[in-house]
C-alpha cells in the first residue's frame, strides 16, 4: 500500500506516494534531498534526527512521514535567513559548540525548542532541555555556553 | 530500521476509528507513536494495519470543573506539563509529565498512548493510581468507565479489548491536598526505575468536647493519604500499608520515615529488575523515594 503525502520542507512543498512505514527522517533525506538531519541511534535516544514539525521539535526517526502529512517541517538547512545564520548557528560556531558536527543539527533544533519555551534559561535548564540529545565529542560545556550566548543575542535583537 | 509493511488508515473521528478497528482485526492504533513506532521498527510488533487516531480533534484538550479534570486521550505530555488547570487540581500529574523522556518525546507522546501501552516503567499510570482517576473507553457497545485500579492487568497489559479506544481520563481534583511525584530516572532512557506518587491532606484531630474534658489538645494530622508506586512492579500499586501508617498521624519526619518503611511490605515479591537495577536493589531504595514524595506532598499540603 502506498499513501500520498504532502510535506513542506523548509518552505518547499514535496508530494510523494510513500509506504506508510517510511520514517520522516528518510522522507527528508531521500525525497527532500537534505542530509543535514542525521540518523544516529535510530532508537529515539540520541536526538540527532531532531526537526521542527509545525514549529515544535520532534524526533524524525520516531515519526512516520504519513504523520507529518500536511505539516510544515523545518530542518537545519532551513534555519538561516538566506546568507545570515540563525543566532544559534552563530553561537555554536563562536563558542565551539561542535567538533565532529554529527550531533549539531539536532542539538541546534533542540536548543531552538528550548528557547521557544523558555527565552532565558539557566545553565541547569539548558542541560535539562537538551537531555534528549547526545554528543560524543564536546563534553557539552561549550554547547551550554553556545545556547546561553544565543539566548542573550536573541533577547538583545528583540529589544 | 524499517518496520514491516502495514496498511495505513487515518480516522477522522472516534466513530470512524471504531469502524476501522472492526474492519481490520488485529490492527494497532497509532497516537503519538512514541511507544508503537519503536516496537514496529524492532519488529516486536508487526500488525497488518495501523489506524492513525492522531488527528481526532475531539480527543484533544484539558477541561476543568469543580470535580476535577477531563483530559482527552490525545493530549500530549508537554500540554499536560504546561497546563495551569492540571497544576491546580493535580500538581503531581504535571510534575510527572514534565519528567517524561525529553522535550521532543513530550511534544508527541500522549497520555492515552502512555496508559494503553502500560509499560511498568511509565510515569503517568502511577500518578493516576494515586489520584484515583477514571478512564473513559469507547468500545463496540458504546462508552464505559473503568477505574484506574481495574485498568492495568500486568506488564504491558490492560483491560482494553480489541475494539476499544481510550477517549478520556477523568482526574478528581486533589486541590486541598498536597500532591507530588518523585522519580528515580533511568540515567539513559529516563524511564522510571522507581516512581512514587502521593496525595496527602493535612487536617486536625481532637479539639471536640471529649478531648476538652480529657484535656487533650487539638492535633495536626495527615488525612486522606493516597500513595502509589511504579517502576519496580508489573502494574502501579497502591500502598495500603504506607497509607495506613500516615492517616491520623502527625505530619513529621518520624511519621514519614515509618510510613515509607512500610512500602517493603506493600511491594511483596513480584518485583521487576534489569541489568541496571535488580528487583532487590529497587526494593531496598524504594523507601527513600517514598519518604521524599511524602515530604514534598506534605509541604504542598501546608501551602494549600
Ligand atoms: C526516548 C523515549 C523516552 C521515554 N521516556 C519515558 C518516560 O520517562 N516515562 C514515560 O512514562 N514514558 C516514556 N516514554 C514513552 C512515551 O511516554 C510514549 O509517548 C507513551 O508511552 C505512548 O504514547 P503515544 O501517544 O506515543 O502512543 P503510541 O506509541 O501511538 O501508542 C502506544 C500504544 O497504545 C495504543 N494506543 C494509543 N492511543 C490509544 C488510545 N487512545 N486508545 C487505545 N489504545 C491506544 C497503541 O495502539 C499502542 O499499542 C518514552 C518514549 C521514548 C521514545
Ligand atoms: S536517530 Fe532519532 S533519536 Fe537518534
Ligand atoms: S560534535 Fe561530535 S557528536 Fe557532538
Amino acid at each position: 500500500m502506498k499513501v500520498p503525502v504532502r510535506i513542506t520542507v523548509n518552505g518547499r512543498l514535496i508530494e510523494r506516494e510513500v509506504e506508510p512505514r517510511l520514517l520522516l527522517v528518510h522522507f527528508i533525506r531521500v525525497f527532500a534531498e537534505l542530509t543535514g538531519t542525521k540518523v544516529g541511534c535510530d532508537t529515539s535516544q540520541c536526538g540527532s534526527c531532531t526537526v521542527l514539525i509545525d514549529g515544535v521539535s520532534a524526533k524524525s526517526c520516531t515519526t512516520l512521514a504519513v504523520q507529518a502529512d500536511g505539516a510544515d517541517v523545518k530542518t537545519i538547512e532551513g534555519l538561516a535567513d538566506g546568507e545570515k545564520l540563525h543566532p544559534l548557528q552563530e553561537s555554536f560556531w563562536n563558542k565551539h559548540g561542535l567538533q565532529c558536527g554529527f550531533c549539531t543539527p539536532g542539538m541546534i533544533l533542540a536548543s531552538h525548542e528550548l528557547l521557544r519555551t523558555n527565552a532565558s534559561p539557566s545553565d541547569e535548564e539548558i542541560r535539562h532541555g537538551l537531555e534528549g540529545n547526545l554528543c560524543r565529542c564536546t563534553g557539552y560545556q561549550n554547547i551550554v555556553r553556545a545556547v546561553r550566548d544565543a539566548a542573550g543575542a536573541m533577547a538583545a535583537a528583540e529589544e | 530500521m524499517f518496520a514491516a509493511d502495514f496498511e495505513y488508515y487515518r480516522a477522522g473521528s472516534v466513530a470512524e476509528a471504531g469502524q476501522l478497528l472492526a474492519a481490520h482485526p488485529g490492527a494497532k492504533l497509532l497516537a503519538g507513536g512514541h511507544s508503537l513506532i519503536p516496537l514496529l521498527k524492532l519488529r516486536l510488533a508487526a500488525p497488518a494495519a495501523v489506524i492513525d487516531i492522531g488527528r481526532i480533534a475531539e480527543l484533544r484538550g484539558i477541561s476543568a470543573d469543580d470535580d476535577g479534570l477531563r483530559i482527552g486521550a490525545l493530549t500530549t505530555h508537554a500540554e499536560i506539563a504546561a497546563s495551569d488547570a492540571v497544576k491546580e487540581h493535580a500538581a503531581a500529574l504535571a510534575e510527572a509529565a514534565s519528567q517524561i523522556g525529553d522535550p521532543a518525546v513530550r511534544n508527541r507522546g500522549t497520555i492515552g498512548g502512555n496508559l494503553a501501552h502500560a509499560d511498568p516503567a511509565s510515569d503517568l499510570p502511577t500518578v493516576l493510581a494515586a489520584l484515583g482517576a477514571t478512564l473513559t473507553v469507547a468500545g463496540k457497545d458504546g462508552e464505559r468507565s473503568v477505574d484506574v485500579g481495574d485498568f492495568f492487568t500486568g506488564v504491558m497489559m490492560t483491560s482494553l479489548g480489541e475494539n476499544d479506544l481510550l477517549t478520556a481520563i477523568r482526574v478528581p481534583s486533589a486541590a486541598g491536598r498536597g500532591t507530588a511525584y518523585v522519580k528515580f530516572s533511568h540515567p539513559a532512557s529516563r524511564y522510571a526505575v522507581i516512581g512514587v506518587a502521593v496525595a496527602l491532606g493535612i487536617g486536625t484531630k481532637g479539639g471536640g468536647w471529649i478531648s476538652k474534658i480529657k484535656g487533650e489538645p487539638k492535633e495536626t494530622v495527615c488525612t486522606d493519604a493516597a500513595v502509589a508506586i511504579g517502576g519496580l512492579v508489573p502494574k502501579p500499586l497502591r500502598c495500603s500499608g504506607v497509607e495506613a501508617a500516615l492517616n491520623d498521624q502527625a505530619p513529621s519526619d518520624e511519621t514519614f520515615g515509618a510510613a515509607a518503611a512500610a512500602v517493603t511490605g506493600d511491594l511483596g515479591d513480584d518485583l521487576l529488575g534489569d541489568v541496571f537495577a535488580s528487583g532487590d536493589y529497587r526494593k531496598a531504595v524504594a523507601p527513600v523515594y517514598v519518604q521524599r514524595a511524602l515530604a514534598a506532598a506534605a509541604e504542598r499540603a501546608g501551602q494549600a
